[in-house]
């Protein structure tokens, strides 16, 4: 049976940086991706704006990962394409993994786990919309593969429902390629996509978005013909009365993205309920020894170049574990209050990583002035004022923790706080 | 004054630009480039636009291409006409020209991935 020290699940921008960065450590690193290709998710996202935090270039999606994947043959990195994990589990201390590919059925062993296996778009039916099931109604990242991979128009006339950041993009694609976008309809008091994609992919095209609003039916027996639009009350219960009827014959959903853990799940890994991916710690390993977490499967980030950052940082820290550490070490939990919408990390890894550990976080509202705030045993250790937190834009901060001479049964808690002066 | 969210960088500033007879003043920039994005946004938009041209490869039906710099904001759907003109049928490279100095803007419309010269491993 082939033996690694690093198998990473998952072929895209996590996965990728996971898999170079443990190479490089010095460990056997084995690969399994199942679709045909690797690149995940960013070979359709042919828009530009990928990579401006990491190169300091607006790449396009493809331009992004290939720079990736080249490095990763360059590193001669062992992978499979088209192969599929059916079965993970855990025996004395080291993982047996089974897999099917064209090849036929196929057993690893590995003695650490990265999961870099992203996350999956919301659909119609976890959104519960009333009517008939007429073809038509698309994911946006669907509409997406459709267009940009297959060269094919799913739509003529269309309206979107969410306003996440994938949903404001197939708005200016699908208007690009000469269809009508009727509008995008939010069914929360705030949009949930990026600022600067409601002005470059909305209002550069003069297309409308309706905040408070919702879809409620749909209509048409072969293919859709029309849509119920409802404006939503504060508890997001459509008003009666103010029900509209849109014809269209597509209807493209941006509503939500949710994180891939069925592996993790079945390896035991707890999940927070917030980010919806697995408790890690600093070193982005979950609550099972061995098992890692980064990129979109451990939280929904908005930009790639955090998802590169985290798939680098749980490379390296497998690595390592399998490498010198063995064990996980003293940790205790970092609690955020009610004032986020979740931290990542969720525990503090009090005997690795210590000095230099990457923080990822979220509000809870959105705030032109605000200060993060990080107590430890009671005491402020450290302040830092933000200006514009708006819950879709994430924050990441690089904090010093060896400097706060922490134990075993030190409270950390972070929040938020409204006010300061921020400049 | 206007109110304006610079689309240079996901940070998005708030921009507030004032219109003076001295020129324009902006604030709420966290880095110049603010400045920059606001003045040629009330003087003369640009932004860059990213599509797919066809292809005659059944496998590889379109591949993605962006123009290399920013175009006049109006010009957009005239460079996308030309951008839906194309049909490729030799195996381009990221980086390749497929039209130089696109209608004259100064600017080239090129391949952004590698998908037609790289070879799957299991075909």
């Amino acid at each position: 049976m082939p033996d690694y020290d690093v198998l990473v699940i998952g072929g895209g921008p996590a996965g990728l940086s996971a898999a170079i960065s443990a190479k490089k450590e010095g460990s056997r690193v084995l690969l399994l991706e199942r679709e045909e290709r690797l690149g995940g998710i960013l070979k359709q996202c042919i828009h530009d704006g990928f990579g401006l935090l990491r190169f300091g270039e607006k790449l396009s999606g493809p331009e992004y990962v290939e720079r990736f994947e080249e490095e990763f043959h360059e590193l001669h990195i062992e992978y499979e394409v088209l192969t599929f994990v059916t079965d993970i589990r855990k025996q004395e201390g080291v993982f047996l993994i089974t897999a099917v590919n064209q090849k036929g059925v196929q057993n690893y062993q590995t003695r650490t786990i990265i999961l870099a296996t992203g996350c999956r778009e919301r659909t119609a039916k976890q959104v519960s919309i009333h009517g008939t099931r007429p073809a038509g109604v698309f994911t946006a990242g669907t509409a997406q593969h459709f267009v940009n991979l297959l060269g094919e128009m799913p739509a003529k006339k269309c309206v979107i429902l969410g306003s996440g950041d994938i949903g404001l993009i197939m708005a200016r694609r699908l208007t690009l390629e000469g269809a009508k976008v009727e509008g995008v309809y939010e069914v929360k008091p705030e949009p949930s996509g990026l600022t600067r994609n409601l002005v470059q992919c909305l209002e550069d095209y003069g297309i409308p978005l309706y905040l408070s609003h919702t879809v409620t039916r749909v209509f048409g027996v072969g293919r859709l013909t029309a849509v119920e639009i409802a404006k939503v009350d504060d508890a997001m219960r459509p008003i009666p009365g103010t029900e509209r009827k849109v014809e269209c014959d597509t209807l493209i959903l941006s509503v939500g993205l949710i994180p891939e853990n069925e592996m993790a799940e079945s390896l035991g890994v707890s999940l927070d309920a917030h980010t919806k991916g697995p408790v890690c710690d600093n070193l982005f390993m979950t609550d099972v020894d061995g098992v890692f977490s980064c990129g979109n499967a451990l939280h929904v980030n908005d930009l790639v170049d955090y998802v590169s950052e985290s798939g680098e940082l749980a490379g390296k820290a497998a690595a390592g574990f399998q490498k010198t550490w063995r064990t996980r070490g003293r940790s205790v939990p970092l609690d955020a209050d009610a004032s986020l919408q979740y931290l990542v990390p969720q525990r503090l890894n009090l005997d690795y990583g210590t000095d230099k550990v990457v923080l990822y976080f979220r509000n809870k509202e959105t705030l032109p002035q605000g200060i993060l705030h990080i107590e430890a045993d009671g005491k402020t250790v450290f302040e830092k004022k933000y200006r514009n937190l708006k819950p879709p834009e994430m924050e990441r901060l690089e904090m010093d923790f060896g400097k706060f001479h922490l134990n075993g049964a030190s409270k950390i808690r972070v929040s938020i706080r409204k006010g300061g002066d921020a400049k | 004054m206007r109110e304006l969210t610079c689309i240079t960088c996901p940070n998005g500033c708030l921009l507030q630009v004032d219109e003076t007879e001295g020129g324009i003043r902006v604030t709420g920039n966290a880095c110049p480039r603010g400045e920059t994005f606001a003045i040629a946004e009330l003087t003369h938009p640009m932004r860059t636009i990213c599509s797919t041209a066809r292809t005659t490869y059944p496998e590889t039906p379109v591949v993605p291409v962006r123009v290399s710099g920013e175009i006049p904001k109006e010009r957009i759907f005239d460079v996308m006409k030309e951008i839906n003109n194309i049909v490729l049928d030799r195996r381009v490279k990221r980086g390749d020209v497929l039209i130089p100095d696109v209608l004259g803007l100064g600017v080239d419309v090129i391949v952004t991935s590698d998908i037609l010269t790289r070879k799957l491993c299991c075909h």
